[in-house]
């Protein structure tokens, strides 16, 4: 059979109206016996008839305050999975909205969907008059000829209410809609409180995810190639210290793989101490910076007053600031000596890294520079530069530590 | 007639990768050193050391249970309790602060090299001698991470070449281990060193390793 396209989206959205409508029966319904029957308790209770009610009066009593907050969530799911409407999680404090939400609004929605649920299965039993009026006894028709003049009406009107329904339960379902969007949501402002919230715990997560991750190939590269690299160069070397008398040839064969191995040793190394230095989580930032200074290929004179750690994403930043500004100045700024200072004071972890050279640098183009900015962010950390051309250049970056 | 040759000497070797202990045995067994234990943590090194008396105990850094720095926390314990064992440090990378501490009762028969550095087998192996004969065997990149922590600099006094032979005293080499490296003349070192002590005020002494001494006291160790 060929539904047309426009036929079968209206069927569509009326399964899904009616879907959501009468879920709503339920979560809507449940508050107002509820509330009859603390009701009964409360004046039974007060007048003494029953020697039951003061205890049994806490049960509806505390089932109502639990669907105050509790049906929020189920309204949650209902208006996700039914309507697509993505309402915030409400905090357990925002009870107002949550108690008139669920309390007063709810059960007036109850009715209407009610209503609608009734418009629909009259609107049915009408509509089809004409077929369950036709299975009755013959006898019973016989007697009862003017009946069908009745059937035609009611089928009719029946006919008449099915065709309002699509309309009514869109209706309902946009007013809930407006009136959930209203109540249930929470205020630009704090939605986007939230959303800072949000973002400031995940980021912070999506950095930590990442500082262990080089953390674990650190370690892996420590276990594994590190050690069978050296050992390879080891054997090498030991060969070409043992080995005399072999051929020239041989010996040139030897030579030129201890040289490679040692190399590749070299670039490793490097490699690992750009990732995430063992150093820097064994020791701290401290004892890692010395090995980066001494490693520079210039003189760097470093002074540190570090009195106690800062959290492991805010050394590796620090860290690999004062790599990357020592491999800049080491590459373009032609300086004679640098200068490193790593110092905190109270909630600020500040490093300045100086140097003597030609200057000119500009974050906004060397791609090293950027990546340095960036990684200074991610923590929410500042970034300053001053480096006018003919120099000197400084460099400044601010990282909060707050314990 | 005294018999000079001297005795076989034994060492015991402390490293947790298998693969370099083998390598590390094959060295020591060049250098004609009796390897008596290999080990591969702290505790099995000190039980090792106290069955053995070894001449001495060549120790990574970094070992179970912890992969900190149980090697440095056991060769202190073997400098304190047997001061007669050499202890050479093998390392990954170079933290001053513990060449500082087992430089710092005294300076004779210990060596911090990073590790890659026994892939040059000969100069090892002459580090090893150094080391169990009671001298030092520093590697370069302690010394220069010594050197980075200065805050006014008396070094700036002196001239390229004279902190090249700084550098190399303070890594524990002799007069002619310093010409070696350089290529030049040992008198030429001589006078260099004349400069040097002379330039930081450094005390003269004879022994290799009391040089050194000298000299870490200067970098402030």
């Amino acid at each position: 059979m060929n539904i047309p396209p426009r036929l079968r989206r209206a069927l569509v959205r009326l399964r899904r109206d009616l879907l959501f409508v009468a879920a709503g029966v339920p979560l809507h319904g449940i508050v107002p016996p509820l509330f009859l029957w603390a009701l009964t308790q409360l004046i039974n209770t007060l007048d003494g008839s029953s020697s039951a009610a003061p205890i049994v009066f806490w049960a509806p009593a505390t089932l109502l305050v639990i669907c105050a907050y509790g049906l929020t969530e189920a309204q949650r799911w209902r208006f996700r999975a039914l309507c697509g409407l993505d309402l915030p999680r409400l905090r357990f404090r925002e009870a107002k909205r949550q108690f008139a939400y669920n309390w007063l609004v709810g059960p007036l929605f109850g009715v209407l969907e009610l209503l609608l649920l009734a418009v629909l299965a009259a609107g049915l039993t009408a509509a089809t008059s004409p077929l369950w009026v036709g299975m009755f006894p013959l006898q019973w028709r016989l007697d009862h000829r003017g009946v069908w003049t009745w059937v035609g009406y009611a089928s009719a009107v029946g006919l008449l209410a099915l065709a309002a329904v699509p309309a009514l339960a869109g209706g309902l379902v946009r007013l809930e809609n407006l009136v959930a969007r209203a109540m249930l949501h929470v205020s630009r402002s704090e939605e986007l409180q939230r959303r800072v919230e949000d973002l400031t715990t995940s980021r912070a997560g999506a950095v930590d995810a990442a500082d262990a991750e080089r953390r674990r190939i650190e370690r892996d590269l420590h276990d594994g190639a590190q050690q069978r690299l050296v050992a390879l160069a080891l054997n090498l070397g030991l060969a070409k210290a043992t080995l005399k008398d072999l051929p020239p040839e041989a010996r040139q064969v030897i030579d030129e793989a201890h040289r490679e191995a040692k190399e590749a040793i070299e670039e490793l190394n490097s490699l690992v101490r750009g990732l995430h230095p063992a150093v820097l989580d064994e020791l701290g930032l401290d004892a890692a910076l010395s090995g980066l200074a001494a490693r520079a290929p210039l003189p760097v004179r470093l002074w540190t007053d570090l009195p106690e750690r800062a959290a492991p994403a805010v050394e590796a930043v620090a860290y690999f600031v004062v790599s990357e500004a020592l491999n800049n100045v080491a590459k373009h700024a032609e300086a004679t000596r640098a200068d490193v200072t790593a110092t905190r004071l109270g909630e600020i972890l500040r490093v300045v890294v100086t140097d003597d050279g030609v200057g000119g640098a500009d974050p906004a183009r060397g791609s090293g520079l950027k990546g340095l900015a960036q990684r200074v962010r991610s923590v929410d950390g500042a970034f300053r530069m001053s480096s006018p051309v003919g120099g000197p250049t400084t460099m400044t970056v601010e990282l909060p530590c707050t314990t | 007639m005294h018999d000079l040759t001297p005795a076989v000497r034994r060492a015991v070797i402390a490293e947790d990768s298998v693969l370099l202990r083998v390598g590390l045995v094959k060295v020591l067994e060049t250098a004609g050193f009796e390897v008596a234990a290999e080990v591969g943590d702290g505790q099995a090194l000190l039980a090792a050391v106290t069955e053995h008396r070894p001449d001495l105990a060549v120790v990574d850094v970094r070992m179970p249970p912890g992969f900190t720095d149980e090697g440095v926390r056991a060769a202190l314990e073997i400098r304190e309790r047997w001061p007669d064992t050499a202890v050479l440090m093998l390392s990954q990378y170079v933290e001053e602060r513990y060449a500082a501490n087992l430089l710092a009762s005294n300076t004779s028969g210990i060596g911090y090299l990073l590790k890659q550095r026994v892939a040059d087998v000969e100069e090892f192996i002459e580090a090893l001698r150094r080391v169990a004969d009671g001298g030092t065997a520093l590697d370069p990149q302690v010394v220069a991470q010594l050197l980075v922590r200065r805050r006014s600099d008396p070094l700036e006094r002196l001239t390229e070449r004279e902190r090249e032979v700084l550098a190399l005293m303070a890594e524990g080499r002799s007069n002619a281990g310093i010409a070696g490296a350089l290529v030049v003349s040992e008198s030429a070192v001589a006078k260099h060193i004349n400069n040097i002590l002379a330039k930081l005020d450094l005390p003269r002494a004879d022994a290799d390793h009391r040089r050194v001494l000298a000299v870490l006291r200067f970098l402030g160790v």
